[in-house]
């Protein structure tokens, strides 16, 4: 068995939760695998790390892991994981959600999680589509593309999601791909050592559902989209609009030090108290 | 079967598919939803028809089940004839929205694709998403096989949009069992719908050149004779959904009932079911009927209204009543259908035993055989006395 391999495999539920859900070939599994590798690099120990989900094929790899898990509902993993942390703020929250999930159904608790910056890791698997439903538009599948309900093409413009949390206040905000596995294991472990709300947003395929309606191959085609409209940021700061378009833009998108909830709550509590005790000794 | 008067085609086709073509034959304006297994392909179906010009109407897939009926509210509100489905969560979802539709009055339709509620996670199908949502004031109605769901969804509007009811009605059929099974469906053609089903004609509606407020705020002097009223308009719909009912079976050859009575004539045991598992229950009931047994079956069709009067009919002369619930009131009496058939015949100077079985929760199998065993095991219950307010029929210790 491969190095890398043994290392999954120590993390994983093999008796009780396999075989797994997902299709052959589906991005959800290098999505996992990229996250153990982050997770075991950063030295956090099994039992430190909780990992929430929401409900989507993606929200299923809670599941098959060997860490504290809490598989939520569609679209709440981030209230779900905002208890956690607040009640404990010594266990390492991470968060995994689907398009939908975190933009859809969850669209609002993704915009306030990031304005209220918690240490928490959200990580969206970003496939443009509703796959566990079998494929009906989501907030990211673009304007055009076809899917269980727009057959004729869809009508809506979809988000950026990491552009849209860099604005809505995350604190360190990074993209990357399934294809790119090895930036993507970098950016996963970035965004677990930061302190703060920190986002990463993977490009990834459906190729049963999206790939199939919208004719662009299988697994590999689709990767080897993800290869080619692939930039790295740094590049595509020198780069002008019209060179951008039909780029994905990879890697960390902005990464600020901002006050976090908790700290917050601490600072003005005892800021209170101390005001507080000079009144009642006053 | 009674006679029928309507041209009607016998084609096999999927459930869902069958009651998005309901949908379409009523010419259904608005249509607003949310993805969730076992409805997805009523809407997929629709956003089709609505995107290839098969059916004139405006369709937008939301970002939630509570944007849905929110959307469908805006949608009713401007005057149009407004459609939505969803099943289990995103019932759920809705619910703030769902008391809000009934008492602002809009006439909206909904198929619910029952689906057992979180958690555990469950896809599979039970009542206990729309016991849930019990008390939201709207029409509610069960139906058994995919005719039933084709019928009651071009019937629903009509009975919804009448100017004494104007209130939004929900079609139950279970998720799966029946949104998921191919059948020989007898459709009916647009001609006759559009003669059943007259275009929608809002009696108020969102107009700028006749301003109205919705959605006013009601002081203590005025909430109680607001949901008064509510009350009033429910339970008085029944009369017109008989009507429409009785001019659907005059059309069709197909006519329904609040309670459907199965082989009840001279019956001491009645057994009661609402949804698909009345047709297992059918089963077993002529396998008992085979073996000297007195033994008939009801399917409680309609839910909201509560048919009190069909009920105390159908059940005279019987001894023994056992409800089947296919949701669990936790911490209470047991079935939620069992608990208000029990209240409802209380008082009936002569009424029979009833006994509460709950069955088939979170998908588990019920087959013949079973409702044979509940049916024994209720005999022996009732010859002894009851011994527990209710059984979780089939559960391990
Ligand atoms: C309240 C509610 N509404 C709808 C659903 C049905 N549902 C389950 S997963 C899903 C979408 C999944 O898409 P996404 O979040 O992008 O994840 P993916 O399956 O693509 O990984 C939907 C609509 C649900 N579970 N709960
Ligand atoms: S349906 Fe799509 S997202 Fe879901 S497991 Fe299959 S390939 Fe992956």
């Amino acid at each position: 068995m491969a190095e890398v391999t043994k290392l999954i495999h120590k993390y994983l539920r093999h008796e009780k939760k396999f075989p797994h859900v997902w299709c052959p070939g589906c991005g959800n599994g290098i999505v996992l695998g990229a996250l153990i590798r982050a997770i075991d690099r950063t030295g956090f120990t099994k039992d430190e790390i909780v990992l929430v989900s929401g409900i989507g094929c993606s929200g299923r790899l809670s599941v098959y892991v060997d860490f504290n898990t809490l598989h939520t509902t569609h679209g709440r993993a981030l209230t779900f994981a905002t208890g956690v942390k607040l009640a404990n703020p010594k266990l390492q929250v991470i968060v995994v959600m689907g398009d939908g999930d975190a933009t859809a159904i969850g669209g609002n608790h993704f915009i306030h999680a990031a304005r209220r910056n918690l240490n928490l890791t959200a990580i969206i698997i970003n496939n443009n589509i509703y796959g566990m439903t079998g494929g009906q538009y989501s907030p990211t599948t673009p304007y055009g593309a076809i899917s269980a309900t727009s057959l004729y093409g869809n009508l809506e413009h979809a988000f950026s999601i990491a552009e849209l949390a860099v604005t809505a206040g995350a604190a360190w905000v990074g993209r990357s791909t399934v294809y790119h596995a090895t930036h993507l294991d970098q950016l996963m472990e970035q965004a677990i050592v930061k302190r703060g709300f920190a986002v990463v947003e993977v490009i990834s395929h459906c190729h049963t559902l999206y790939g199939r309606k919208n004719k662009l191959g299988g697994p590999v085609e689709m990767m080897e989209w993800q290869k080619q409209v692939a930039v790295k940021i740094e590049k595509a700061r020198t780069m002008t609009p019209e060179e951008l378009e039909g780029k994905i833009t990879i890697g960390v998108l902005t990464d600020r030090d901002l006050p976090i909830y908790t700290q917050e709550l601490r600072r003005v509590r005892e800021a209170a108290r101390v005001a507080l005790g000079e009144k009642s000794s006053q | 079967m009674a006679k029928k008067t309507a041209a009607a085609k016998r084609v096999g086709m999927e459930v869902s598919i069958a009651v998005s073509y309901a949908v379409q034959l009523a010419r259904a304006e608005a249509i607003a939803a949310y993805p969730i297994t076992p409805q997805t392909h009523i809407v997929e179906h629709l956003s089709s028809l609505v995107a290839n010009g098969e059916l004139d109407a405006e369709f937008v897939n939301v970002e939630s089940e509570h944007s849905a009926i929110s959307t469908c509210i805006g949608m009713s509100a401007a005057g149009a004839r407004t459609y939505t489905a969803t099943s289990s969560q995103g019932l759920a979802l809705m619910n703030e929205i769902l008391y809000i539709v009934s008492a602002m009055r809009f006439p909206i339709v909904m198929t619910v694709a029952n689906r057992a509620l979180s958690a555990p996670l469950s896809i599979w199908n039970d009542h206990s998403d729309i016991m849930g949502a019990r008390d939201i004031g709207w029409i509610q109605v069960f139906v058994e096989n995919g005719q039933e769901a084709f019928d009651h969804s071009v019937m629903a509007f009509k009975i919804a949009e009448n100017h004494e009811v104007l209130l939004p009605i929900i079609v139950n059929l279970d998720g799966f069992i029946l949104s998921h099974v191919v059948e020989a469906l007898e459709m009916v053609d647009q001609a006759t719908v559009d003669k059943f089903l007259p275009p929608y004609v809002p009696l108020h509606r969102l107009d700028p050149r006749n301003p109205v407020t919705m959605g006013a705020f009601a002081l203590p002097e005025i909430y109680t004779e607001v949901k008064m009223n509510h009350q009033v308009t429910l339970t008085k719909s029944y009369d017109h959904i008989l009507k429409v009912w009785d001019e659907w079976g005059k059309l069709t050859g197909r006519q329904y009932h609040p309670v459907e009575r199965y082989r009840t004539e001279d019956a001491k045991i009645l057994l009661l079911i609402m949804g698909s598992l009345a047709e297992v229950a059918e089963i077993a009931v002529d396998e008992m009927r085979d073996q000297g047994l007195p033994v008939g079956l009801l399917k409680l069709r309609m839910w909201r209204p509560f048919p009190f009067k069909d009920l105390r009919d159908a059940v005279n002369g019987a001894e023994l009543l056992i409800v089947c619930d296919r949701a669990l009131s936790l911490g209470g009496v047991g079935g939620p259908v069992m608990s208000e058939v029990r209240s409802a015949l209380y008082p009936m100077a002569q009424k029979p035993a009833t006994l509460g079985y709950i069955i088939g929760l979170g998908g588990r199998d019920v087959n013949p055989g079973n409702i044979k065993d509940i049916v024994a095991r209720a005999q022996q219950e009732a010859s002894q006395g009851p011994q527990e307010e209710f059984h979780l029929y089939g559960v391990r210790g």
